[in-house]
């Protein structure tokens, strides 16, 4: 211990009180007790973050494709790469995933192109992305036109479905939850209270409950001939849940404007839309983007839920896999991979919220 | 009502502003009452008073940005009512300057200026902006143009804010206190930009406690205090023969010392 010491005095000087050594006395090694903490902390960081390295990476066995590949000393990752295929387009038939990839294809493209400054034309790919998009995207996984032949929507799964509920949960949601937060506020008493009841009745039930009423009560008050698909009544519940949380948080952006600008706004000559939407909203949706963000990820993990009503996204049909008898007791290595799935995507969407943020905030200072 | 001297002697039709018997009420409490007010085109008009007794509420009833409950107000020739089309219609006519300027902090300097134009008045946005600049020149702000209000002093923050209701073209131009909230050196650029106006010919009414301003640009000051209209006359006799009580306390009071 004191060689080390002497060590480190004989060291020259960092030419900055900023480099790693000074850095490390300052931070973690200032005082006997935040030594000792910080040992501590090595120690168990050093329990956790070992097993965990050999499990998923060193002792891991990677390739083959039954279970006999794995040697059961660290993780069986043959099991994922077997199911690979399924755990992303769910029972989608083989021949037609192409389909699927096309759509695939597009969505991270539209997403990207949306999402890199740079890139131009940024108002016609967003029409595109909300308009012809969903067309083509709806032609291309459900068929039954051009010759393409019909995938009812129960054989669709995986990772495809979770991120179409997610999608149509998101974009469905923002638009109605910036309906009701402005009905919230208004002054005529039915729209008002329409809007209250709203939000009130979807926040105050769980969205389980919500789900099994749209997949089994639904049926049973529609005529029998009337007969809606399971997953587009999933995803109308979905919606409806988020566009109410939504609709709270909105609310509490548009609060947060001055009452001056409406009047300025007004003072103008503009119309309620147009005080909204070029000046009341622009401001609001840009202090809410934290929010707003936050209220998609929740969303995004909410849409395992649908696993009750029978539909199987990516963290359902992880599960269902688990059952096979070919492969049973994988399970912690199918959790792990539904999980990193999952965290990729909201950690992008957390990412991607606090650069906008900064972005915007640049934009215009007070 | 005591009305020191009466000199709206003129044809209706060249009356801007006409209010008849405006009473308001903010639940019991009776904010204004009884006013009776008529601008002529041309004319302008500052409203002095103490804090509280309802210069900003007599303002705004006039754009409607509060409802009056009694009595009748007539803009241009236009009668305000309840009729979300008309109010529209009244606003687009009248311009108005905010204590606290009240930009919009999301728009540049030149798009605060373009875009009740555009949206409102259906200009193109090459129209729009060339007539922002000629506005913003006028107020001697051009080159501040591509900023964000945020970046601006107050002083300059107010003058966009007039630039930004002039580009609309308005008949009457109402003022709530435009200066009261600026720093004293700020404070000469904006009343000189408003004396410009003036001299210009348009119609205003000003709330604003700068005297210097009401007795060189003024043709009528009016004095309120708890809701009334208490006393109205051209600046001189205003200033040099008070006739109420309240106004001589009120002019003791801010010029007194
Ligand atoms: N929304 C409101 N609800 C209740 N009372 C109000 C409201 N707005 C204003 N008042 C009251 O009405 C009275 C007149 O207000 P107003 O703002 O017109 O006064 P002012 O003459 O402009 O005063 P100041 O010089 O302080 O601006 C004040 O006593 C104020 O407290
Ligand atoms: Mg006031």
């Amino acid at each position: 211990m004191i060689h080390n010491q002497t060590i480190i005095k004989e060291r020259p000087a960092p030419s900055s009180a900023v480099g790693p050594v000074a850095w490390l006395r300052t931070n973690l090694f200032n005082g006997p007790v935040n030594t000792l903490f910080t040992l501590i902390g090595l120690y168990i960081l050093y329990l956790l973050v070992v097993p965990t390295v050999q499990w998923a990476f060193i002792n891991a066995d990677w390739v083959g494709s039954t279970r006999d590949d794995c040697s059961r000393e660290g993780a069986c990752w043959v099991f994922i790469n077997a199911r690979f295929t399924q755990f992303i387009y769910g029972l989608y038939p083989r021949s037609e995933i192409w389909r699927a990839n096309i759509v695939f294809a597009g969505f991270f493209t539209l997403i990207a192109w949306l999402a890199i400054p740079r890139l131009p034309f940024k108002r016609w790919v967003a029409v595109f992305a909300l308009v012809g998009f969903p067309v083509i995207a709806y032609v291309l996984l459900h068929g039954g036109y051009f010759d393409l032949p019909r995938v009812s929507t129960h054989r669709w799964g995986g990772l495809m479905l979770t991120l179409l509920l997610a999608t149509v949960g998101m974009v469905g949601a923002l638009p109605i939850g910036i309906v009701l937060a402005l009905g919230r506020r208004s002054n005529m008493p039915i729209v008002k209270s329409f809007c209250v009841v709203f939000i009130e009745f979807w926040r105050g039930v769980p969205l389980i409950t919500v789900l099994f009423m749209a997949s089994v009560m639904l049926p049973l008050f529609l005529p029998s001939e009337m007969s809606v698909d399971r997953l587009v009544r999933a995803l109308i519940g979905l919606t409806l849940f988020q566009s109410a949380y939504m609709a709270e948080v909105i609310r509490g952006g548009l609060q947060a404007i001055p009452k001056g600008q409406e009047e300025a706004a007004a003072a103008l000559g503009m119309t309620y839309w147009k005080r909204m939407g070029l000046i009341v909203l622009p401001q609001a949706l840009k202090m809410m983007i934290p929010g707003i963000v936050n209220t998609f990820i929740s969303l995004f993990k909410d849409t395992t839920l649908v696993m009750i009503i029978g539909l199987f996204d990516l963290l359902g049909i992880v599960q269902a896999a688990l059952s096979d008898s070919r492969w049973l007791g994988f399970s912690l290595e199918g959790y792990v991979f539904a999980a990193f799935m999952f965290w990729v995507f909201c950690f992008s969407m957390s990412r991607y919220s606090q650069y906008l943020e900064r972005k915007l905030h640049t934009g215009h200072k007070r | 009502m005591t009305t020191a001297t009466n000199i709206s002697d003129t044809s209706t039709s060249d009356l801007m502003v006409e209010m008849r018997g405006v009473n308001k009420w903010y639940g019991d409490f009776h904010v204004l009452r009884d006013i009776d007010l008529e601008v002529r085109r041309g004319e302008r008009i500052v409203i002095c008073g103490p804090s509280g007794s309802g210069k900003s509420t007599l303002i705004r009833c006039i754009n409607h940005l509060e409802e009056h409950q009694q009595g009748d107000i007539v803009v241009g020739g236009i009668p305000l009512t309840q009729d979300v089309k008309r109010i529209e219609q009244i606003r687009r006519s009248v311009g108005m300057v905010f204590q606290h300027f009240n930009l919009f902090p999301h728009l540049t300097v030149l798009e605060n200026c373009c875009i009740a134009p555009m949206w409102v008045q259906k200009k193109s946005r090459k129209e729009a902006e060339e007539q922002a600049m000629r506005y913003l020149e006028r107020v001697r702000i051009a080159e501040q143009a591509k900023k964000y209000p945020g970046q601006l002093s107050g002083g300059q923050q107010q003058r966009v804010a007039i630039a930004r209701s002039l580009c609309m073209h308005p008949d009457v131009m109402l003022f709530d206190e435009p200066t009261s909230a600026l720093d004293p050196e700020m404070i000469k650029e904006v009343l000189d930009v408003m004396v410009e106006l003036a001299k210009e010919g348009m119609t205003m009414l000003c709330v604003t406690h700068e005297m210097g301003f009401a007795k060189t640009v003024a043709d009528r000051v009016i004095f309120m205090d708890q809701g009334q209209i208490i006393e109205e006359n051209a600046p001189e006799p205003f200033f040099n023969n008070p006739q109420s009580e309240r106004t001589q306390l009120f002019l003791s009071q801010i010029l007194g010392h």
